[in-house]
Protein backbone atom coordinates (compact mmCIF):
# COMPACT_ATOMS: atom_id res chain seq x y z
CA UNK A 1 0.00 0.00 0.00
CA UNK A 2 1.35 3.53 -0.96
CA UNK A 3 2.41 5.51 2.60
CA UNK A 4 2.23 9.09 0.55
CA UNK A 5 0.29 9.46 -2.38
CA UNK A 6 0.60 13.88 -3.61
CA UNK A 7 -1.02 14.70 -6.55
CA UNK A 8 -0.68 18.19 -8.47
CA UNK A 9 0.20 20.20 -4.84
CA UNK A 10 0.62 23.65 -5.19
CA UNK A 11 1.52 26.25 -2.73
CA UNK A 12 1.97 30.34 -3.15
CA UNK A 13 3.07 32.62 -0.77
CA UNK A 14 2.74 36.12 -1.19
CA UNK A 15 6.37 38.03 -0.30
CA UNK A 16 5.96 42.02 0.08
CA UNK A 17 8.23 43.68 -2.24
CA UNK A 18 10.63 45.86 -0.46
CA UNK A 19 12.18 48.80 -2.56
CA UNK A 20 15.81 50.21 -1.48
CA UNK A 21 17.05 53.00 0.06
CA UNK A 22 15.09 55.72 1.90
CA UNK A 23 13.03 57.08 -0.88
CA UNK A 24 11.91 53.67 -1.24
CA UNK A 25 11.18 52.71 1.97
CA UNK A 26 8.81 55.54 2.03
CA UNK A 27 7.27 54.47 -1.12
CA UNK A 28 6.70 51.04 0.93
CA UNK A 29 4.86 53.20 3.77
CA UNK A 30 1.96 54.28 1.33
CA UNK A 31 2.25 51.27 -1.75
CA UNK A 32 3.43 47.95 -1.18
CA UNK A 33 4.13 45.69 -4.59
CA UNK A 34 3.51 41.89 -3.62
CA UNK A 35 5.24 38.97 -5.37
CA UNK A 36 4.14 35.78 -5.75
CA UNK A 37 6.58 33.03 -4.97
CA UNK A 38 5.45 29.83 -6.51
CA UNK A 39 6.93 27.15 -4.05
CA UNK A 40 5.16 24.31 -4.97
CA UNK A 41 4.13 24.06 -8.72
CA UNK A 42 2.53 20.69 -9.29
CA UNK A 43 4.60 18.12 -6.71
CA UNK A 44 3.45 14.63 -7.32
CA UNK A 45 4.73 11.26 -6.49
CA UNK A 46 3.96 8.18 -4.53
CA UNK A 47 6.30 6.26 -1.93
CA UNK A 48 5.60 2.81 -0.89
CA UNK A 49 5.71 1.33 2.32
CA UNK A 50 9.41 0.53 3.09
CA UNK A 51 11.12 2.57 0.89
CA UNK A 52 14.15 5.19 1.75
CA UNK A 53 13.36 8.35 -0.51
CA UNK A 54 15.89 11.03 -0.99
CA UNK A 55 14.32 14.18 -1.56
CA UNK A 56 16.94 16.76 -2.75
CA UNK A 57 16.95 20.10 -4.40
CA UNK A 58 18.79 23.47 -4.01
CA UNK A 59 17.83 26.11 -1.44
CA UNK A 60 14.34 27.56 -1.86
CA UNK A 61 13.53 24.66 -4.36
CA UNK A 62 10.72 23.20 -2.27
CA UNK A 63 11.95 20.17 -0.34
CA UNK A 64 11.03 22.14 2.92
CA UNK A 65 7.63 23.12 2.38
CA UNK A 66 6.62 19.63 0.99
CA UNK A 67 8.09 18.49 4.24
CA UNK A 68 5.72 20.61 5.99
CA UNK A 69 2.63 19.97 3.89
CA UNK A 70 3.03 16.27 4.46
CA UNK A 71 3.88 16.33 8.51
CA UNK A 72 0.78 18.55 8.51
CA UNK A 73 2.02 21.99 9.81
CA UNK A 74 1.15 23.64 6.02
CA UNK A 75 -1.94 23.98 4.51
CA UNK A 76 -1.05 23.59 0.31
CA UNK A 77 -3.51 25.58 -1.77
CA UNK A 78 -4.42 22.87 -3.98
CA UNK A 79 -3.74 19.24 -4.74
CA UNK A 80 -4.27 15.77 -3.18
CA UNK A 81 -2.07 14.56 -0.49
CA UNK A 82 -2.17 11.16 1.48
CA UNK A 83 -0.52 10.22 4.09
CA UNK A 84 -1.34 7.03 5.72
CA UNK A 85 -4.77 7.43 4.58
CA UNK A 86 -5.09 10.54 6.32
CA UNK A 87 -5.13 13.97 4.70
CA UNK A 88 -2.75 15.52 6.83
CA UNK A 89 -3.73 19.14 7.52
CA UNK A 90 -7.59 17.57 7.88
CA UNK A 91 -7.02 14.66 10.75
CA UNK A 92 -3.27 16.43 11.98
CA UNK A 93 -3.61 14.94 15.36
CA UNK A 94 -4.42 11.56 14.05
CA UNK A 95 -1.84 12.40 11.64
CA UNK A 96 1.35 13.73 13.61
CA UNK A 97 0.82 10.34 16.44
CA UNK A 98 1.52 8.01 13.27
CA UNK A 99 4.36 9.55 11.59
CA UNK A 100 8.15 11.22 13.31
CA UNK A 101 9.55 13.32 12.40
CA UNK A 102 13.73 15.55 12.82
CA UNK A 103 14.16 18.64 11.48
CA UNK A 104 18.16 18.33 11.29
CA UNK A 105 18.49 22.69 12.55
CA UNK A 106 15.79 22.36 15.06
CA UNK A 107 15.01 20.17 18.67
CA UNK A 108 12.16 18.82 19.80
CA UNK A 109 13.49 17.87 23.20
CA UNK A 110 13.11 20.56 26.02
CA UNK A 111 16.07 22.49 26.65
CA UNK A 112 16.43 23.05 29.93
CA UNK A 113 15.30 19.00 30.81
CA UNK A 114 17.41 15.96 31.10
CA UNK A 115 17.40 13.86 27.91
CA UNK A 116 15.45 11.22 29.77
CA UNK A 117 12.94 13.33 31.05
CA UNK A 118 12.12 14.25 27.39
CA UNK A 119 11.72 11.38 26.53
CA UNK A 120 9.60 10.57 29.60
CA UNK A 121 7.32 13.66 28.45
CA UNK A 122 6.91 12.13 24.85
CA UNK A 123 5.49 9.08 26.15
CA UNK A 124 2.74 10.66 28.04
CA UNK A 125 1.82 13.02 25.04
CA UNK A 126 1.92 10.37 22.79
CA UNK A 127 0.42 7.94 25.16
CA UNK A 128 2.66 5.35 24.86
CA UNK A 129 1.87 2.39 27.02
CA UNK A 130 5.32 2.09 29.85
CA UNK A 131 5.99 -1.32 28.76
CA UNK A 132 6.03 -0.37 25.11
CA UNK A 133 7.61 2.77 26.16
CA UNK A 134 10.88 0.99 28.40
CA UNK A 135 11.26 -1.49 25.83
CA UNK A 136 11.85 0.89 22.79
CA UNK A 137 13.83 3.26 24.53
CA UNK A 138 16.08 0.54 25.32
CA UNK A 139 16.52 0.05 22.31
CA UNK A 140 16.74 3.21 20.91
CA UNK A 141 19.56 4.10 23.48
CA UNK A 142 21.20 0.93 22.55
CA UNK A 143 21.24 1.64 18.72
CA UNK A 144 22.27 5.17 19.19
CA UNK A 145 24.85 5.01 22.19
CA UNK A 146 23.38 7.95 24.28
CA UNK A 147 23.09 5.69 27.64
CA UNK A 148 25.77 7.98 29.02
CA UNK A 149 23.62 11.17 28.40
CA UNK A 150 20.36 10.52 29.69
CA UNK A 151 20.68 12.35 32.48
CA UNK A 152 22.31 15.33 30.90
CA UNK A 153 20.29 18.77 30.24
CA UNK A 154 19.74 18.57 26.36
CA UNK A 155 21.43 22.57 26.59
CA UNK A 156 24.61 20.92 27.69
CA UNK A 157 24.49 18.21 24.71
CA UNK A 158 26.97 18.47 21.59
CA UNK A 159 25.29 18.75 18.38
CA UNK A 160 26.51 15.44 17.44
CA UNK A 161 24.53 14.12 20.84
CA UNK A 162 21.72 16.33 20.29
CA UNK A 163 20.90 14.96 17.14
CA UNK A 164 21.41 11.43 18.47
CA UNK A 165 18.64 12.14 20.98
CA UNK A 166 16.30 14.01 18.18
CA UNK A 167 16.01 10.88 16.20
CA UNK A 168 15.13 8.53 19.11
CA UNK A 169 12.81 11.26 20.15
CA UNK A 170 10.97 10.91 16.72
CA UNK A 171 11.07 7.42 17.10
CA UNK A 172 9.55 6.61 20.94
CA UNK A 173 6.04 6.40 19.71
CA UNK A 174 7.52 3.64 17.05
CA UNK A 175 5.44 5.46 13.70
CA UNK A 176 5.90 3.77 10.87
CA UNK A 177 6.48 6.71 8.74
CA UNK A 178 9.72 9.27 9.24
CA UNK A 179 10.58 12.56 7.61
CA UNK A 180 14.69 13.22 8.37
CA UNK A 181 14.70 17.25 7.23
CA UNK A 182 18.74 17.13 6.81
CA UNK A 183 19.66 14.94 10.17
CA UNK A 184 23.26 15.18 9.24
CA UNK A 185 23.96 18.55 9.08
CA UNK A 186 26.39 20.34 11.10
CA UNK A 187 27.40 16.60 12.54
CA UNK A 188 31.56 15.86 12.79
CA UNK A 189 32.58 12.47 10.97
CA UNK A 190 31.54 9.91 13.49
CA UNK A 191 27.95 11.27 13.96
CA UNK A 192 27.45 11.23 10.48
CA UNK A 193 27.74 7.82 10.17
CA UNK A 194 26.27 6.86 13.92
CA UNK A 195 23.20 8.26 12.40
CA UNK A 196 23.58 7.41 8.99
CA UNK A 197 24.26 3.62 9.70
CA UNK A 198 20.76 3.77 11.97
CA UNK A 199 18.70 5.42 9.56
CA UNK A 200 19.59 2.24 7.35
CA UNK A 201 19.02 -0.32 9.84
CA UNK A 202 15.68 1.30 10.88
CA UNK A 203 14.87 1.18 7.28
CA UNK A 204 16.26 -2.47 6.35
CA UNK A 205 15.11 -4.37 9.94
CA UNK A 206 11.74 -2.81 10.85
CA UNK A 207 10.59 -2.00 7.78
CA UNK A 208 10.49 2.10 8.43
CA UNK A 209 9.66 4.53 5.53
CA UNK A 210 11.62 7.13 5.20
CA UNK A 211 11.92 10.12 3.52
CA UNK A 212 15.20 12.30 3.86
CA UNK A 213 16.13 15.89 2.70
CA UNK A 214 19.55 16.50 2.52
CA UNK A 215 22.59 18.55 0.34
CA UNK A 216 24.72 15.66 1.53
CA UNK A 217 25.23 13.34 -1.34
CA UNK A 218 27.38 10.98 0.90
CA UNK A 219 23.95 10.42 2.96
CA UNK A 220 21.90 10.15 -0.48
CA UNK A 221 25.00 7.63 -1.94
CA UNK A 222 24.93 5.85 1.54
CA UNK A 223 20.84 5.52 2.24
CA UNK A 224 18.53 6.20 -0.57
CA UNK A 225 17.89 3.45 -3.50
CA UNK A 226 15.37 6.25 -5.18
CA UNK A 227 16.14 10.29 -5.65
CA UNK A 228 13.24 12.99 -5.71
CA UNK A 229 14.90 15.53 -7.11
CA UNK A 230 12.41 18.73 -6.61
CA UNK A 231 13.16 22.72 -8.58
CA UNK A 232 11.59 25.32 -8.73
CA UNK A 233 8.08 23.88 -6.63
CA UNK A 234 8.51 21.12 -9.55
CA UNK A 235 9.40 17.50 -9.67
CA UNK A 236 12.47 17.50 -12.07
CA UNK A 237 13.70 13.60 -11.87
CA UNK A 238 12.51 10.80 -9.51
CA UNK A 239 14.31 7.49 -9.98
CA UNK A 240 17.16 5.61 -8.80
CA UNK A 241 20.61 7.36 -7.94
CA UNK A 242 22.13 5.56 -10.61
CA UNK A 243 19.31 7.09 -13.24
CA UNK A 244 20.34 10.68 -11.78
CA UNK A 245 24.09 9.98 -12.03
CA UNK A 246 23.39 8.51 -15.72
CA UNK A 247 21.42 11.07 -16.31
CA UNK A 248 23.86 13.81 -15.24
CA UNK A 249 26.54 12.32 -16.33
CA UNK A 250 28.34 13.36 -13.11
CA UNK A 251 32.05 12.59 -13.08
CA UNK A 252 33.67 11.46 -9.85
CA UNK A 253 36.80 13.20 -8.47
CA UNK A 254 40.09 11.56 -7.72
CA UNK A 255 42.67 13.37 -5.73
CA UNK A 256 46.30 12.28 -5.92
CA UNK A 257 49.50 13.11 -4.58
CA UNK A 258 52.22 11.67 -6.16
CA UNK A 259 56.02 11.12 -5.34
CA UNK A 260 57.11 13.02 -8.14
CA UNK A 261 55.97 16.26 -11.05
CA UNK A 262 56.23 13.49 -13.44
CA UNK A 263 53.85 14.31 -16.18
CA UNK A 264 50.42 12.03 -15.93
CA UNK A 265 48.41 10.56 -18.71
CA UNK A 266 46.03 8.26 -17.95
CA UNK A 267 43.24 6.23 -20.24
CA UNK A 268 39.32 6.86 -18.95
CA UNK A 269 40.14 9.87 -16.85
CA UNK A 270 41.04 13.78 -17.68
CA UNK A 271 43.22 16.29 -15.42
CA UNK A 272 40.89 18.80 -14.12
CA UNK A 273 43.76 20.66 -11.90
CA UNK A 274 47.24 20.37 -11.85
CA UNK A 275 49.72 22.14 -9.04
CA UNK A 276 52.98 20.33 -8.46
CA UNK A 277 52.94 16.86 -7.21
CA UNK A 278 48.80 17.00 -6.28
CA UNK A 279 46.59 16.20 -9.35
CA UNK A 280 42.45 16.29 -9.43
CA UNK A 281 41.43 13.66 -11.85
CA UNK A 282 37.56 13.37 -13.50
CA UNK A 283 36.74 10.15 -14.05
CA UNK A 284 33.23 8.76 -15.53
CA UNK A 285 32.95 5.38 -12.66
CA UNK A 286 30.22 3.45 -15.40
CA UNK A 287 33.31 3.48 -17.52
CA UNK A 288 35.94 2.60 -15.39
CA UNK A 289 35.39 1.64 -11.98
CA UNK A 290 37.28 3.68 -8.75
CA UNK A 291 39.37 -0.07 -8.00
CA UNK A 292 40.55 0.23 -11.91
CA UNK A 293 41.78 3.33 -12.08
CA UNK A 294 43.71 3.55 -8.94
CA UNK A 295 45.43 0.66 -10.20
CA UNK A 296 46.36 1.96 -13.44
CA UNK A 297 47.74 4.80 -11.51
CA UNK A 298 49.75 2.86 -9.12
CA UNK A 299 50.75 1.02 -12.11
CA UNK A 300 52.71 3.54 -13.51
CA UNK A 301 53.05 6.37 -10.23
CA UNK A 302 54.35 5.98 -7.29
CA UNK A 303 51.26 7.75 -5.28
CA UNK A 304 51.77 9.14 -1.61
CA UNK A 305 48.38 9.48 -0.91
CA UNK A 306 44.70 9.51 -2.59
CA UNK A 307 41.28 10.46 -2.77
CA UNK A 308 37.67 10.24 -3.96
CA UNK A 309 35.19 12.23 -4.20
CA UNK A 310 31.59 12.34 -5.15
CA UNK A 311 30.81 16.11 -6.17
CA UNK A 312 28.73 18.19 -4.01
CA UNK A 313 25.01 17.51 -4.66
CA UNK A 314 24.58 21.33 -5.34
CA UNK A 315 26.46 20.40 -8.45
CA UNK A 316 24.91 17.69 -9.95
CA UNK A 317 21.74 19.35 -9.09
CA UNK A 318 22.95 22.79 -10.87
CA UNK A 319 24.30 19.88 -13.95
CA UNK A 320 20.51 18.59 -14.25
CA UNK A 321 18.90 22.21 -14.25
CA UNK A 322 21.38 22.86 -17.09
CA UNK A 323 20.34 20.15 -18.89
CA UNK A 324 16.34 21.46 -18.17
CA UNK A 325 17.10 24.78 -19.47
CA UNK A 326 18.84 23.31 -22.35
CA UNK A 327 15.95 21.12 -23.17
CA UNK A 328 13.03 23.68 -22.52
CA UNK A 329 15.06 26.09 -24.99
CA UNK B 1 -5.43 14.93 29.64
CA UNK B 2 -2.52 13.38 31.08
CA UNK B 3 -0.58 15.08 27.73
CA UNK B 4 -1.16 18.16 29.36
CA UNK B 5 -0.69 17.29 32.74
CA UNK B 6 2.44 16.04 31.72
CA UNK B 7 3.67 19.23 29.70
CA UNK B 8 2.24 21.42 33.29
CA UNK B 9 4.25 19.66 35.09
CA UNK B 10 7.79 19.62 32.65
CA UNK B 11 7.06 23.50 32.81
CA UNK B 12 5.97 23.86 36.54
CA UNK B 13 9.74 21.84 37.39
CA UNK B 14 11.84 23.97 34.98
CA UNK B 15 10.17 27.25 36.34
CA UNK B 16 11.13 26.05 39.83
CA UNK B 17 14.87 25.84 39.05
CA UNK B 18 15.06 29.51 38.88
CA UNK B 19 15.42 30.33 42.68
CA UNK B 20 18.10 33.07 42.04
CA UNK B 21 15.44 35.16 40.07
CA UNK B 22 12.69 34.29 42.99
CA UNK B 23 15.33 35.93 45.76
CA UNK B 24 15.91 38.60 43.23
CA UNK B 25 12.55 39.20 42.46
CA UNK B 26 11.53 38.69 46.47
CA UNK B 27 14.65 41.88 47.38
CA UNK B 28 12.37 43.94 44.88
CA UNK B 29 9.02 43.19 45.25
CA UNK B 30 10.06 44.20 49.36
CA UNK B 31 11.44 46.85 48.71
CA UNK B 32 8.18 48.41 45.84
CA UNK B 33 5.82 47.36 48.82
CA UNK B 34 7.92 49.36 51.34
CA UNK B 35 7.15 52.90 48.90
CA UNK B 36 3.42 51.87 48.46
CA UNK B 37 3.18 51.24 52.14
CA UNK B 38 4.25 54.31 52.64
CA UNK B 39 2.78 56.68 49.89
CA UNK B 40 -0.43 55.35 50.95
CA UNK B 41 0.20 55.88 54.73
CA UNK B 42 1.04 59.47 53.25
CA UNK B 43 -2.47 59.83 51.33
CA UNK B 44 -4.42 58.43 54.56
CA UNK B 45 -2.83 60.76 56.80
CA UNK B 46 -3.59 63.93 54.88
CA UNK B 47 -7.43 63.13 54.26
CA UNK B 48 -9.92 63.17 57.32
CA UNK B 49 -12.77 62.29 54.71
CA UNK B 50 -14.09 58.34 54.67
CA UNK B 51 -12.36 56.14 52.50
CA UNK B 52 -13.69 52.60 50.96
CA UNK B 53 -11.01 50.71 52.99
CA UNK B 54 -9.01 51.56 56.05
CA UNK B 55 -5.17 51.97 56.21
CA UNK B 56 -4.74 48.38 57.72
CA UNK B 57 -6.61 46.66 54.94
CA UNK B 58 -4.79 48.64 52.18
CA UNK B 59 -1.52 47.72 53.88
CA UNK B 60 -2.64 44.02 53.81
CA UNK B 61 -4.11 44.77 50.06
CA UNK B 62 -0.59 45.68 48.95
CA UNK B 63 1.43 42.82 50.60
CA UNK B 64 -0.92 40.09 49.07
CA UNK B 65 -0.38 42.40 45.71
CA UNK B 66 3.39 41.87 46.26
CA UNK B 67 3.51 38.18 47.34
CA UNK B 68 0.48 37.57 44.34
CA UNK B 69 2.21 40.40 41.64
CA UNK B 70 3.70 37.13 39.28
CA UNK B 71 0.26 35.75 38.46
CA UNK B 72 -0.43 38.74 36.25
CA UNK B 73 -0.52 37.87 32.88
CA UNK B 74 1.92 40.84 31.74
CA UNK B 75 3.44 38.90 28.43
CA UNK B 76 2.91 35.84 26.41
CA UNK B 77 4.42 32.87 27.64
CA UNK B 78 8.19 33.40 27.20
CA UNK B 79 8.24 29.51 26.09
CA UNK B 80 6.27 30.40 23.34
CA UNK B 81 6.94 33.92 22.52
CA UNK B 82 11.02 31.96 21.43
CA UNK B 83 9.37 29.14 19.43
CA UNK B 84 7.34 32.03 16.93
CA UNK B 85 10.53 33.60 15.65
CA UNK B 86 12.35 31.23 15.50
CA UNK B 87 10.05 28.70 13.67
CA UNK B 88 10.19 26.04 16.24
CA UNK B 89 6.21 26.49 16.91
CA UNK B 90 6.15 23.42 14.24
CA UNK B 91 7.31 21.26 16.53
CA UNK B 92 4.59 21.83 18.31
CA UNK B 93 2.17 21.43 15.57
CA UNK B 94 4.05 17.93 15.52
CA UNK B 95 2.57 17.21 18.72
CA UNK B 96 -0.52 14.70 18.50
CA UNK B 97 -2.14 17.39 21.16
CA UNK B 98 -4.88 20.39 20.52
CA UNK B 99 -2.21 23.01 20.36
CA UNK B 100 -4.66 25.37 22.72
CA UNK B 101 -4.46 22.64 25.35
CA UNK B 102 -0.81 22.35 24.85
CA UNK B 103 -0.20 26.07 25.47
CA UNK B 104 -2.79 26.53 27.89
CA UNK B 105 -1.23 23.96 30.17
CA UNK B 106 2.16 25.68 29.95
CA UNK B 107 0.34 28.97 30.62
CA UNK B 108 -0.79 27.25 33.82
CA UNK B 109 2.74 26.28 35.03
CA UNK B 110 4.11 29.91 33.88
CA UNK B 111 1.35 31.49 36.26
CA UNK B 112 1.81 29.06 39.22
CA UNK B 113 5.22 28.34 39.75
CA UNK B 114 7.24 31.89 39.89
CA UNK B 115 4.53 32.89 41.92
CA UNK B 116 4.07 30.13 44.62
CA UNK B 117 8.17 30.64 44.79
CA UNK B 118 8.12 33.66 45.88
CA UNK B 119 4.39 34.05 47.81
CA UNK B 120 5.59 32.39 51.31
CA UNK B 121 9.03 33.88 51.38
CA UNK B 122 7.25 37.38 50.62
CA UNK B 123 3.86 36.48 53.32
CA UNK B 124 5.90 35.35 56.10
CA UNK B 125 7.86 38.56 56.96
CA UNK B 126 4.93 40.39 55.89
CA UNK B 127 2.86 38.91 58.60
CA UNK B 128 5.49 39.18 61.22
CA UNK B 129 6.57 42.58 60.73
CA UNK B 130 5.61 44.55 57.96
CA UNK B 131 1.60 44.64 59.29
CA UNK B 132 -0.26 42.45 57.21
CA UNK B 133 -3.57 41.63 59.02
CA UNK B 134 -5.15 38.05 58.76
CA UNK B 135 -8.09 36.97 56.36
CA UNK B 136 -11.51 37.92 57.74
CA UNK B 137 -12.46 34.57 58.53
CA UNK B 138 -11.41 30.80 57.99
CA UNK B 139 -14.35 30.90 55.59
CA UNK B 140 -12.98 33.73 54.21
CA UNK B 141 -9.34 32.50 54.08
CA UNK B 142 -10.76 29.29 52.24
CA UNK B 143 -12.41 30.92 49.86
CA UNK B 144 -10.03 32.92 49.12
CA UNK B 145 -7.51 29.97 48.12
CA UNK B 146 -10.37 28.85 45.77
CA UNK B 147 -10.47 32.78 44.14
CA UNK B 148 -6.54 32.40 43.69
CA UNK B 149 -7.24 29.78 41.81
CA UNK B 150 -9.82 31.26 39.64
CA UNK B 151 -7.32 34.10 39.25
CA UNK B 152 -4.08 31.50 37.72
CA UNK B 153 -7.36 30.14 35.09
CA UNK B 154 -7.80 33.70 34.30
CA UNK B 155 -4.56 34.54 34.42
CA UNK B 156 -3.66 31.47 32.13
CA UNK B 157 -6.26 32.32 29.79
CA UNK B 158 -5.34 35.57 29.24
CA UNK B 159 -1.33 34.77 28.82
CA UNK B 160 -2.21 32.61 26.08
CA UNK B 161 -4.63 34.63 24.06
CA UNK B 162 -1.27 37.13 24.70
CA UNK B 163 0.65 34.01 22.58
CA UNK B 164 -1.96 33.34 20.23
CA UNK B 165 -1.60 37.26 19.38
CA UNK B 166 1.87 36.93 18.46
CA UNK B 167 1.20 34.60 15.37
CA UNK B 168 -0.06 37.18 13.84
CA UNK B 169 2.58 40.45 15.27
CA UNK B 170 5.73 37.63 15.54
CA UNK B 171 6.80 40.14 17.98
CA UNK B 172 5.38 39.85 21.62
CA UNK B 173 6.74 43.39 22.89
CA UNK B 174 3.45 45.85 21.60
CA UNK B 175 1.68 43.36 23.11
CA UNK B 176 3.84 43.26 26.56
CA UNK B 177 4.17 47.03 26.72
CA UNK B 178 0.21 47.53 26.28
CA UNK B 179 -0.90 44.38 28.81
CA UNK B 180 1.95 45.51 31.72
CA UNK B 181 -0.21 48.89 31.77
CA UNK B 182 -3.24 47.94 31.50
CA UNK B 183 -3.79 44.81 33.78
CA UNK B 184 -1.50 46.33 36.22
CA UNK B 185 -4.23 49.26 36.45
CA UNK B 186 -7.42 47.21 36.43
CA UNK B 187 -6.75 44.62 38.70
CA UNK B 188 -5.57 46.94 41.01
CA UNK B 189 -1.86 46.18 40.96
CA UNK B 190 -1.32 49.63 41.20
CA UNK B 191 -4.40 51.16 43.66
CA UNK B 192 -6.29 48.82 45.64
CA UNK B 193 -9.92 48.80 42.97
CA UNK B 194 -11.96 50.34 45.83
CA UNK B 195 -10.14 53.37 46.00
CA UNK B 196 -10.52 54.61 42.16
CA UNK B 197 -13.52 57.06 41.67
CA UNK B 198 -17.06 55.81 41.86
CA UNK B 199 -17.82 56.27 37.79
CA UNK B 200 -14.97 53.52 36.81
CA UNK B 201 -16.64 50.85 39.44
CA UNK B 202 -18.92 49.35 37.06
CA UNK B 203 -16.52 48.50 34.19
CA UNK B 204 -13.76 47.80 36.86
CA UNK B 205 -16.24 45.06 37.65
CA UNK B 206 -17.72 44.42 34.24
CA UNK B 207 -13.62 43.40 32.77
CA UNK B 208 -12.31 40.32 33.73
CA UNK B 209 -9.00 42.14 35.32
CA UNK B 210 -10.31 42.47 38.26
CA UNK B 211 -10.35 38.87 39.22
CA UNK B 212 -7.00 38.50 39.01
CA UNK B 213 -5.99 40.55 42.09
CA UNK B 214 -8.80 42.41 43.37
CA UNK B 215 -11.51 39.73 43.58
CA UNK B 216 -9.27 37.34 45.91
CA UNK B 217 -8.03 40.21 48.32
CA UNK B 218 -11.20 41.53 48.52
CA UNK B 219 -12.81 38.12 49.95
CA UNK B 220 -9.57 38.03 52.29
CA UNK B 221 -10.17 41.39 53.75
CA UNK B 222 -14.20 39.99 54.10
CA UNK B 223 -15.00 42.85 51.80
CA UNK B 224 -17.05 40.44 50.02
CA UNK B 225 -19.42 38.39 51.96
CA UNK B 226 -19.69 34.54 50.75
CA UNK B 227 -22.66 34.73 48.79
CA UNK B 228 -21.19 37.68 46.79
CA UNK B 229 -17.92 35.90 46.46
CA UNK B 230 -19.23 33.35 44.89
CA UNK B 231 -20.81 35.66 42.06
CA UNK B 232 -17.63 36.76 42.14
CA UNK B 233 -15.90 33.53 41.71
CA UNK B 234 -18.42 32.72 39.33
CA UNK B 235 -17.36 36.13 37.23
CA UNK B 236 -13.43 34.97 37.35
CA UNK B 237 -14.31 31.60 35.74
CA UNK B 238 -16.83 32.71 32.95
CA UNK B 239 -14.33 35.21 31.85
CA UNK B 240 -11.77 32.10 31.57
CA UNK B 241 -14.11 30.29 29.81
CA UNK B 242 -14.93 32.95 27.56
CA UNK B 243 -11.18 34.26 26.83
CA UNK B 244 -10.02 30.58 26.45
CA UNK B 245 -13.05 30.01 24.04
CA UNK B 246 -12.00 33.36 22.09
CA UNK B 247 -8.01 32.15 22.28
CA UNK B 248 -9.15 28.44 21.13
CA UNK B 249 -11.11 30.09 18.30
CA UNK B 250 -8.43 32.40 16.98
CA UNK B 251 -5.69 30.30 17.60
CA UNK B 252 -7.63 27.15 15.10
CA UNK B 253 -7.70 30.42 12.61
CA UNK B 254 -4.55 31.21 12.82
CA UNK B 255 -2.89 28.12 12.14
CA UNK B 256 -4.58 27.67 8.92
CA UNK B 257 -2.63 30.18 7.70
CA UNK B 258 0.90 29.75 9.68
CA UNK B 259 3.72 29.81 7.42
CA UNK B 260 6.88 28.44 9.43
CA UNK B 261 9.61 29.82 7.49
CA UNK B 262 13.23 28.70 6.80
CA UNK B 263 14.55 24.88 7.04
Amino acid sequence: MAQIIVENLRKRFIVAKRRKGMLGALAGVVHREHRVVEALAGVGFTVEAGELVGYIGPNGAGKSTTVKVLSGILVPDEGRCEVQGRVPWLERIEHVAHIGVVFGQRTQLWWDLPVVESFDLLRDIYRVEQKDHARRLEQLVAALDIGGILDTPVRQLSLGQRMRCDVVAALLHGPRLLFLDEPTIGLDAPAKLAVREFIRELNREHGTTVILTTHDMDDIEALCSRVVVIDRGRIFCDGSLDALRARVGVERRLTLELESDASLEIEGARIVEREGPRVVLAFDPERISPAALIARITEQHPVRDLLVENPPIEEIVARLYDDAREETS
Amino acid sequence: MRAYLAIFGARFRALLQYRAAAMAGLVTQVFWGFVRVMIFTAFYASTDAPQPMTLAEVITYIWLTQALLRLLPWQPDTDVEQLIPDGNVAYELMRPLDVYGLWFARAVALRSAPMLLRCLPMLLPAYLWFGMGLPASPAAAVVFLVSVLGAIVLSAAITTLLSVSMLVTISGRGIHVLSISVINLMSGAIVPLSLLPDWSQPVLTLLPFRGLLDTPFRIYLGHLPLDAAAGAIAHQFLWALGLMLLGRMLLQRALRHVVVQGG
